[in-house]
């Protein structure tokens, strides 16, 4: 295999795959923990994308959903037992926290629908809205409840594998990085697998790829255009609420102003890049943060020889900009045309009666 | 007869720019109040006088002196070049999320071209350092511009992307190239400039960039509504396919049009770092790209409303400090009374009906139709 190393320009290619290969294992937890809350903003984004209602405001969503999640957990600390229950370091106030999260970023995208379905508000208006406002209330109510600083309720634990599990020989690593993970990134990845079964499947993906696609059609054979898209959009507050939860009682459990740095609109860039499908989005979202990995990896173990001080001249800012150059470059070129369910972004109207 | 009619329809159209925006400011400051009578218990005890005493504050901060007022006309600069950027992609049915990164590379190369001409005349230094601002911008919207136009990639993800981006160049050519090495640079950043500092025309720092996008308004009106390219411009906006059966060229229109808007950002950063902050950091902290998108929706897409959201939104921003010093308010109150003035002109509907605004369209569906909607239609270029 050495020979190859030695053809020019080819040869640094070949050699950084091998690297980025047996590099991999290391940094693969880190990369699925920083995918998680990405995937998740983006399956909000597919329900309702893919209903016909475009989403910019799963930054807000999961903004609100992650201070929900922080402080309902650190109020419910202080009021009930707080023991673990047994696995992944679950507790009640925890559990509360999430379920406050899931309802409040329902909340949020039951206002987003309320704006764009009946309202027939401009539905990028109405996503600007909710970030506006989120930053704006999560910002204020932060600051005065920090002042009494709240004591914190701890956060979900990794699931314990089973040691044939994890130290399976070979893909040992992918099986601990997927699935010893916390709850919220557990039920991730079974939503992605659920919703991409469900999405070309079942009645309801045919029903909202319908309503997606060419809502007039679909009332004629008598869906509900209004009521499903209202259904999808609240639904879709679910995977706001546990991609904010994550961020506050999962991944960290502590809340920031503005924590969510971009990770909404990332998500929506994943949902595009994975061509509007929840494994299609997961997959992105992976792609997104591997490189971020990869730069960490090769600041502590740089491959050797000429390759390894060439990848160190570069800064790190290059190494974190690259998810981003990635998907311009794949968009404009590979999915160029990865086409929007056609009636993305307009309101529906149902014709009146008599006519 | 036919001039009467036509003076009732100016009355109302006014009317309607003027009363919905109204309303929709008072119901912010009445759901603000509610949400600091409810946060009381959090700061100094329940007290249901609290908006009073913070609106005061907020006033007077923003109105009360000569340096409050100098200081809202600076912080609304920035958001008015910006609005701008982003109205004018909305008439040209574009929805440009990139004036963020746009701002910071229009930054990025003001700094370039005011270090490198750090020991030359004011004369020269000021003018080439705000058009190399004014380039860098305008390159950072021709990408997203060119991209949408040949490859169909679509400008919402292209420009959030890019977005990022942006940050990351800034932050290595100012930690790395052009890091400072005077004995002010504690941190990672340039040395102050000194050439290319914008002078200061009216109280403590109402500096030239301010007269600059004051200058800019009339201009983007001309080039909106009395220029062939503007023409051009909204009708590509409204619709494409009629576009190009006109003769119209609408990938040259898409790409003028992002480039325009990457030019006025551009400026709005240059103005900023050479006017107000003095020297360019690595990590420039600014949510500017995004408070103008609320600015151009507020103002309805068009250059004048743009200029009165910019202004109010410059005022409360100036104000907020007083507030939080004052009535123990943080300033992200003006955030969510931002945000929930938009949420008032969006559900226009709403509030027509309850308060019995009966007055021709010209609501914020109207003027912005075509923006969501392009979202679907990408590969209709």
């Amino acid at each position: 295999m050495e020979f190859l190393y030695d053809i020019p320009v080819i040869g640094y290619l070949i050699q950084f795959v091998a690297y980025f290969i047996t590099q991999l294992p290391t940094f693969a937890r880190d990369v699925v923990a920083a995918a998680t809350p990405i995937a998740l903003g983006s399956m909000c984004g597919f329900m309702n994308e893919r209903s016909g209602v475009v989403n910019i405001g799963i930054e807000g969503m999961m903004l609100t959903a992650a201070f929900v999640a922080w402080w309902t957990a650190s109020l419910a600390s202080q009021l009930v037992p707080n023991v673990p229950l047994g696995v992944m370091g679950i507790t009640l106030p925890l559990l509360i926290g999430l379920l406050a999260a899931i309802l409040a970023a329902m909340a949020v995208s039951a206002v987003h629908a309320w704006l764009s379905i009946s309202v027939r508000a401009d539905q990028i208006i109405s996503g600007t809205i909710i970030n506006i406002f989120a930053v704006g209330i999560t910002g204020y109510l932060n600051l005065l409840i920090s002042q009494q600083s709240p004591p914190s309720a701890g956060k979900f634990e990794a699931l314990q594998l089973p040691s044939f599990l994890a130290e399976a020989p070979g893909i040992g690593w992918l099986i601990k990085a997927l699935l010893g993970v916390g709850p919220i990134a557990l039920t991730m990845l079974i939503m992605v697998i659920v919703l991409q079964v469900l999405l070309f499947r079942s009645r309801w993906g045919l029903r909202t790829r319908a309503v997606g696609e060419h809502p007039k059609a679909a009332e004629t054979v008598g869906i509900d255009v209004i009521r499903l898209r209202y259904r999808n959009v609240i639904l879709g507050g679910v995977f706001a609420g546990l991609g904010g939860a994550y961020l506050t009682i999962e991944f960290g459990s502590a809340f920031q102003g503005e924590m969510t740095a971009g990770r909404g609109f990332i998500a929506l860039a994943a949902l595009i890049f994975g061509r509007w499908t929840p494994l299609g989005a997961f997959g992105a979202a992976l792609l997104f943060t591997t490189s971020t990995g990869l730069q960490r990896s090769i600041q502590f173990a740089p491959p050797e020889g000429a390759l390894g001080d060439f990848l160190a001249t570069l800064p790190s800012q290059f190494y974190s900009s690259l998810p981003y150059l990635i998907t311009i470059i794949v968009l404009a070129g590979v999915v160029g045309r990865s086409l929007a369910p056609a009636a993305v972004g307009r309101p529906y109207e149902r014709e009146s009666k008599a006519a | 007869m036919i001039a009467r009619s036509w003076r009732r329809m100016w009355l109302r159209r006014l009317q309607a720019l003027v009363l919905l925006p109204a309303i929709s400011i008072l119901l912010a400051l009445v759901i603000g109040a509610i949400l600091m009578i409810l946060s009381s218990p959090l700061i100094s005890g329940f007290d249901l006088l609290l908006p009073l005493t913070a609106y005061r504050a907020l006033a007077i901060g923003a109105f009360g002196s000569v340096n409050g007022l100098v200081g809202s006309l600076v912080n609304a600069t920035p958001l008015l070049l910006a609005g701008l950027a982003v109205g004018i992609g909305f008439k040209g049915g574009l929805f440009n999320i990139g004036a963020q990164g746009q701002f910071l590379v229009g930054a990025l190369t003001a700094t370039i071209a005011a270090i490198a001409l750090n020991a030359a005349s004011p004369l020269v230094a000021i003018p080439v350092s705000l058009v190399a601002g004014m380039v860098g911008g305008l390159a950072w919207g021709f990408i997203p511009g060119f991209l949408k136009a040949f490859t169909g990639a679509h400008e919402v993800v292209t420009t959030i992307m890019l977005n990022f981006v942006a940050i990351y160049l800034v932050s290595w050519v100012i930690s790395a190239p052009l890091r400072g090495t005077g004995p002010e640079v504690t941190f990672a950043r340039t040395d102050a400039f000194v050439a290319a500092q914008l002078p200061i025309l009216i109280g403590r720092n109402g500096h030239l960039a301010v007269l600059i996008a004051a200058v800019m308004v009339p201009i983007a009106w001309w080039l909106l509504y009395r220029s062939t390219t503007g023409f051009e411009i909204r009708t590509v906006g409204a619709n494409p396919d009629a576009a190009r059966n006109a003769g119209m060229h609408p990938r040259w229109i898409t790409i003028l049009t992002m480039s325009i808007c990457g030019l006025l950002a551009g400026l709005a950063g240059a103005g900023e770092v050479l006017g107000e902050v003095g020297y360019m950091p690595a990590s420039y902290g600014t949510t500017v790209g995004f408070d103008a998108i609320a600015v151009a929706l507020l103002g309805r897409a068009h250059p004048v409303g743009i200029l009165f959201a910019a202004l109010l939104f410059g005022a409360m921003q100036q104000g907020a400090g007083l507030m939080q010093s004052q009535a123990e308010i943080p300033a992200q109150m003006v955030n969510v009374l931002q945000a929930v003035i938009l949420f008032f002109l969006a559900a226009e509907i709403i509030v027509r009906r309850v308060f019995r605004v009966r007055t021709a369209g010209t609501g914020v569906s109207d003027e912005l139709k075509t923006v969501a909607q392009s979202y679907g239609d990408q590969a209709s270029r």
